[in-house]
């Protein structure tokens, strides 16, 4: 199934990549019914469809590494390691929030588990990756930054002026770039100039790759290319993942520019079905137990819910606390 | 004491604060081999190497982005945007950004980032290289806003804004670049926040930052011998403002004039005198006056920008006015 060949995953570590692709689906379709419910207020981007760009992305990041993500980052954080029961409490506006329910669903931050911010500017996160990389650079540690944003945002001055800066001072960045085919409502061959959106990594001295970005281990591959790279002081990679969203730029939006078969041509190749196939497959796990790791992500996201209806809003006085931290 | 020019004291305070804490970085266009581009860095390079003192390609919105991710990621970087006018091309990383970490994380985290820029009104420098953009970084909550007008505070407010855990931008007048003052050997913080009564006066105040300080105290000693006792205010800091030190003199001498090189209308003038007025209108005794440039660019012809500017007699005919003096 896999373009690329990738090295040999352990068991374990193949169910890990599946459990995680479970949750950011399961998590992004219960967010989007609780929407259609009026618990979650408007300002939903849902993954669906992209699920394996954040699994095979962060997986092949450790713990140490950084992240910044977009208005689309449920799953990012989510493959990052961030807590379910915070960013729910967080996208219903909770005390408890992963932002104490001042950010909401485009602003997740958690620096413990190296989710330096989602972002509600489309490229905002680009320059800031740029400066956190230069940053573990001063510092002499060897992490590595990837930073998500889509086909859309690489249009950005940002994303010009971040390539060129990273690839100049060889910081360890990963540019991320899920090309899911449409900025907001636009197509891509409306948007951009070129359809391989890695051809301008040349342009920059970096190298650039185009991966089938539904294919879990395809990215998982390509990410352990980049940070490799990154690592050992080799600089930047810009890595694009060809994928598709499922649901439409925001929940709510009608999608009326989305070509008649598209989405079903997609549908085809949603990412869990094609890893499913592979880990039921041939030369997969034989009977791997998903649909015990389905209940347990079930069992994961209804203790999320109820961990956020129950927690507290924030009291009246957070409207104006923290707008700057004490020394 | 010894006499300190003002983009001296820059440069010390750079070399300080960099010497003091390895995370304390600089990085920006001509900030590390050309030694900064009117020498506000110069030696620093050598004395830091080149990493901690960076030249960057002409990229300010990646600049000014770079200052937030380092700082999120363990530094207390110090970015420069060479000219106040080419924060516009910043603007996203400053205003929904920076400004924005620690509201919008609900303080869990924390962004210690001072940008360092400098105004070039005054100096025929021409519309796009002259402006007074002040006012709009005081409009956005989770910023601070200083503007030294002596070298003693040219080096006590950037050593404060590097170890503030907040967003500060540093504005420095070029056309007080060579300014010289007797200064002490000693470490100096000036506070962030904090006015200061450069002049003690009961007839009128006079508030003014930056530039406009040294021609306020002209103003004021000009009106000395006509007996016009004037109290001149150095804000220093324009954001958060020091509401305690304007109130104070105005409850002291009910008359108020706002000197700034920034167009008049929505200055930040215009903030102090609706502050005075929410807060204190029974203790004025006539209009307050702001004494500022014209609605208009700056134009580059020195015969123009002569006019464009108040000078010492415009803030001396304010004082003059509220006093009911011709």
């Amino acid at each position: 199934m896999s373009a690329i060949a990738p090295a040999p995953l352990s068991r374990e570590r193949l169910l890990e990549l599946y459990r995680v692709m479970a949750t950011i689906r399961r998590f992004e379709e219960v967010a989007c019914q609780l929407l259609v419910d009026g618990k979650i207020t408007a300002g939903l981007h849902a993954s669906i469809g992209q699920e394996a760009v954040a699994t095979g992305v962060c997986g092949g990041l450790e713990l140490r590494d950084l992240i910044l993500s977009n208005h689309r980052g449920h799953g990012h954080c989510i493959a990052k390691g961030v807590d379910l029961r915070a960013m729910m409490a967080e996208l219903m506006g909770k005390a408890s929030g992963t932002n104490r329910g001042r950010g909401g669903s485009m602003h997740i931050a958690d620096s413990a588990q190296g989710i330096l911010g989602a972002n509600g500017i489309v490229g905002g996160g680009i320059p800031i990756a740029v400066g956190a990389a230069y940053a573990c650079r001063v510092r002499q540690s060897d992490q590595v930054v990837a930073c998500f944003f889509g086909d859309g945002a690489a249009n950005e001055g940002v994303c010009h002026e971040g390539m060129n800066l990273a690839s100049l001072w060889k910081l360890p960045v990963l540019f991320v770039c899920e090309h899911n085919q449409y900025a907001e409502h636009t197509p891509q061959n409306v948007h951009a100039a070129v359809p391989d959106l890695a051809v301008r990594a040349a342009g920059y001295a970096m190298p650039g790759v185009t991966v089938d970005g539904n294919d879990v281990l395809a990215v998982l591959s390509a990410v352990g290319t980049a940070v490799k790279l990154a690592r050992s002081g080799g600089g930047p990679t810009f890595l694009e993942f060809k994928t598709y969203r499922i649901r439409g730029h925001f929940e709510g939006d009608p999608q009326r520019y989305k070509p008649a078969g598209e989405q079903d041509r997609w549908k085809e190749r949603d990412p869990l079905k094609l890893f499913t196939e592979y880990l039921t497959g041939p030369g997969g796990l034989g009977q791997p137990p998903l649909e015990a790791i389905k209940q347990d992500v079930e069992n994961a996201i209804r203790e999320a819910v109820a961990f956020a209806e129950a927690a507290p809003l924030p009291a009246l006085d957070e409207v104006t606390a923290n707008v700057y931290a004490e020394s | 004491m010894r006499e300190l020019k003002y983009w001296k004291a820059v440069n010390e305070a750079l070399s300080e604060e960099m010497a003091r804490d390895e995370r304390v970085t600089l990085v920006g266009e001509d900030v590390a081999a050309p030694g900064g581009p009117f020498g506000a860095s110069r030696g620093l390079l050598d004395k830091f190497g080149p990493w901690r003192v960076k030249d960057t390609p002409i990229s300010e919105a990646v600049i000014a982005g770079l200052g937030v991710g380092a700082a999120l990621a363990g530094l207390r970087p110090v970015v420069e945007i060479m000219f106040f006018d080419f924060m516009g091309l910043a603007m996203d990383q400053v205003v929904n950004q920076a400004a924005k970490v620690s509201y919008m994380s609900g303080g869990r985290q924390r962004l210690p980032l001072t940008i360092r820029t400098i105004c070039g009104a005054g100096r025929n420098n021409g519309p796009q290289h002259s402006q007074n953009l002040e006012a709009w970084f005081c409009h956005v909550p989770g910023l601070k806003v200083v503007w030294p007008s002596t070298p003693a505070d040219a080096k006590g407010l950037l050593k404060s804004a590097i170890r503030d855990d907040n967003p500060v931008i540093v504005i420095d007048s070029l056309s007080l670049w060579t300014s010289t003052e007797s200064v002490s050997e000693e470490e100096v913080l000036t506070p962030i926040g904090k006015a200061v009564v450069r002049r003690s006066g009961a007839d009128a105040t006079v508030v003014a930052v930056g530039a406009m300080v040294p021609r306020a105290l002209a103003a004021a000693t000009q009106l000395a011998t006509e007996g016009i006792d004037t109290e001149v205010i150095d804000l220093r800091t324009l954001s958060p403002l020091d509401r305690e030190t304007i109130l104070t003199s105005v409850a002291k001498t009910h008359r108020l004039v706002i000197a700034h090189d920034a167009v008049k209308p929505f200055g930040f003038g215009a903030e102090i005198a609706a502050m005075v007025a929410e807060e204190a209108l029974e203790e004025l005794d006539a209009r307050i006056r702001r004494v500022a440039a014209p609605w208009a660019p700056v134009p580059f012809s020195p015969a123009l920008e002569g006019a464009y500017y108040a000078q010492a007699p415009e803030i001396q005919a304010a004082v003059r006015a509220v006093l009911d003096r011709k």
